[in-house]
């Protein structure tokens, strides 16, 4: 029997409310607070403030919670807010070598000035489920340190600069692009396509840095070094004259000494690929420094033939908002045009079977 | 925290006039994508983020809207896009035509002429009609500045040479005012001949993409072809089975697993006008070994 499609409105809204039911789930479990998300799952919280590109983590907390865990939903729910926020100003570019590390290591030297440090790390645990997960077992706070007044934790790539071995990081007073603003075009500069990869999705950024260490764009890479900490925010306030502080931010910085380059004018050196990241993340860090050395193919006359080095491909499905969006639109209605495939469809079958019965009465007739 | 709050139709003034101005331009040049700053909104890229933009910076207080998807009213998401409008700018809403001063649809043109108060705008996935043929938009663009259209009539050409047919049923490439290809969304090529000196001005909206582009009033549009092969539209040999409509686009409705169909006014609008004014179709069917009961005819 023919239903009409009616009743779109009420079926929407039935479907919510068993949405917000299956979230919320067993009313005799207490619901999960924000303090919880924000406290216990942290890690979650900033891949949503990393990919959304909006560092605040009560938000963040919130939107895990209302996607019910769906991380891709999560970001996509803190974008559209960000979307509609006026802007008051930019901040001064942060000073990420002034960060109060937390953890810093590199792997091009065995010690640095300001040390090695560990931190919070799943590096070298044994991944094999903790029976105390199941329950709720009193855990020992960590060990703190002292830090000497003076304690400095100079950037490993600032030391290699100091001899001239890398590429220097020339400072700029240039307005950064901003995609978020301005319709991209390509060729993209470098900063759009920092701004694309700081908020592109990890595991696409992971599988494109990957390849290129498989041989699609190789790029000889070392870390240099990877940090995770605070780093404070100043903006300057002109009915002031100087920048005041308004707070800071944890960060992840990767920086990936690269294949060295040139001679020329200044001899051959190392370059530099950039990964900068919301919150604690060296898997997305790392992997964007990866892509962003990769992207810089031209500037070096590097063969452009991999994934990773095109930065037209890269740009335009690094973003996972974008991508999921288009991917499941394809559950939408699309009878009309399928409509018109099916009838094209029917008519060449039918040409083709009024051929082949044409085909066989010539047969027989010859025969 | 302080909660959300939002500006009229959603989008803030200055993204509006951010969108308006790409309008403005796109209407300048008829068929060109204008590249504008798409914003996240908040429903998915695919969901019409495109067409929701662009309506929400035309959209006045006075304006009444209407929205449809594959020319229906009632399909889900045009009704969670004519809510959200009614929410965000709280303006009138229609199902009539006739009575919209603004229609954003996604795959249909309706089957009554618009006019020349109405705007139209049209939810747009892939604005590119050179996109399948060449992936790269730096290629593309220099494609459309220099008129470099060769390649879709050999696509056209190889659909004849491997088909008989040219093998595009929607989303069917047109020639704006004998300078640009542009896409016409994925509406039937059923719809092509609508676009043409329409009345009512079309605009093209897509949202992912970040294009938008338009058709001013009364724009010459030509659907691509060859002399020996002229642009062709579906038609139906039966009626619509609910107001007895014909030369419409329709709906074929699964009515049972033993063949049966019956087509329908894909416009439910257009078929509840009909039913209103006392048009009955044949109702159910008809079950059928000759379900298919289209052929082609020229236009």
């Amino acid at each position: 029997m023919y239903v009409a499609v009616k009743g779109g409105e009420a079926a929407i809204e039935k479907a919510h409310r068993l949405l917000a039911d299956r979230r919320r789930g067993d009313r005799s479990v207490p619901a999960l607070s924000l303090e919880q998300i924000a406290g216990q799952l942290s890690l979650a919280v900033d891949r949503v403030m990393a990919e959304g590109s909006l560092y605040d983590p009560e938000l963040a907390a919130m939107a895990v919670r209302q996607s019910r865990g769906d991380m891709i939903e999560a970001i996509f729910l803190i974008r559209a807010y960000r979307t509609t926020l006026p802007r008051f100003g930019a901040t001064r570019p942060v000073e990420t070598a002034a960060m109060r590390i937390e953890r810093r290591v590199s792997a091009t030297y065995k010690d640095i000035p300001g040390g090695q440090l560990l931190g919070s790390t799943f590096d070298y645990t044994h991944r094999l489920i903790d029976p105390a997960m199941a329950g709720d077992h009193p855990v020992e706070p960590g060990a703190r340190r002292a830090v000497a007044e003076d304690a400095a934790y100079p950037r490993v790539t600032d030391i290699l600069n100091g001899e001239g071995l890398i590429e220097p990081d020339i400072a700029s007073d240039a307005e950064p692009g901003d995609l978020t603003r301005d319709p991209t075009g390509f060729p993209a500069g470098r900063d759009l396509r920092l701004q694309a990869l700081a908020r592109g999705d990890e595991g696409f950024l992971l599988s494109l840095g990957y390849s290129t260490q498989r041989g699609y764009g190789r790029t000889h890479p070392f870390v240099g070094e990877v940090r995770i900490g605070l780093v404070d925010l100043e903006i300057d306030l002109p009915e002031l004259g100087f920048a005041v502080n308004i707070g800071a931010i944890r960060v992840t910085e990767c920086q990936m000494v690269s294949q060295f380059k040139g001679g020329g004018q200044d001899g051959p050196r190392f370059t530099r690929g950039y990964g900068l990241v919301f919150g604690q993340s060296e898997r997305k860090a790392m992997s964007m420094s990866l892509v962003d050395r990769a992207l810089r193919a031209d500037e070096f006359d590097e063969n452009r033939a991999a994934p990773a080095q095109d930065e037209e491909f890269v740009l335009s499905h690094c973003d996972n908002v974008e991508a999921t969006g288009f991917v499941e639109h394809l559950k939408l209605p699309h009878y009309v045009d399928f409509q018109a495939e099916l009838d094209l469809l029917r008519m060449l079958r039918r040409e083709h079977a009024a051929e082949k019965t044409a085909e066989t009465d010539r047969q027989e007739a010859a025969e | 925290m302080s909660l959300p709050a939002y500006n009229f139709a959603y989008l803030d003034e200055q993204t509006k006039c951010m969108i308006r101005r790409a309008i403005l331009k796109g209407i300048a040049i008829p068929g060109y994508q204008v590249p504008f700053a798409s914003r996240e909104m908040p429903m998915p890229y695919g969901w019409g983020t495109g067409g929701v933009q662009v309506t929400a910076a035309i959209l006045g207080p006075d304006d009444v809207l209407k929205v449809i998807d594959q020319g229906a009213d009632d399909t889900t998401n045009a009704v969670s896009i004519r809510a959200f409008f009614a929410k965000t700018a709280n303006v009138a809403t229609t199902t009539k035509t006739a009575e919209a001063t603004i229609i954003q649809t996604r795959h249909r043109i309706p089957e009554e002429r618009l006019q020349a108060h109405q705007t139209i705008v049209f939810q747009v996935p892939i604005p590119e009609p050179l996109r399948f043929l060449e992936p790269r938009e730096t290629e593309t663009r220099v494609m459309h500045g220099l008129e470099e259209y060769g390649l879709v009539h050999v696509k056209l050409y190889e659909d004849i040479a491997q088909h008989g047919h040219i093998a595009t049923t929607y989303a069917y490439p047109v020639k704006v005012e004998g300078r640009y290809v542009m896409d016409p969304s994925p509406i039937p090529k059923f719809d092509n001949p609508k676009l043409d000196r329409s009345p009512a001005l079309q605009l093209f909206g897509a949202g992912r993409e970040k294009r938008i582009y338009a058709l001013p009033p009364f724009t010459q549009v030509t659907s691509l072809d060859f002399e020996d092969h002229p642009f062709t539209v579906q038609t139906f040999s039966r009626p619509c089975a609910l107001c007895n409509a014909t030369g419409v686009y329709m709906d074929e409705v699964v009515t049972d697993d033993r063949g049966g169909r019956m087509f329908v006014c894909s416009d439910t609008d257009h078929c509840e006008t009909r039913q209103a004014d006392g048009h009955t179709g044949p109702g159910l069917p008809q079950l059928g070994e000759h379900a298919s009961s289209e052929q082609e005819t020229t236009r």
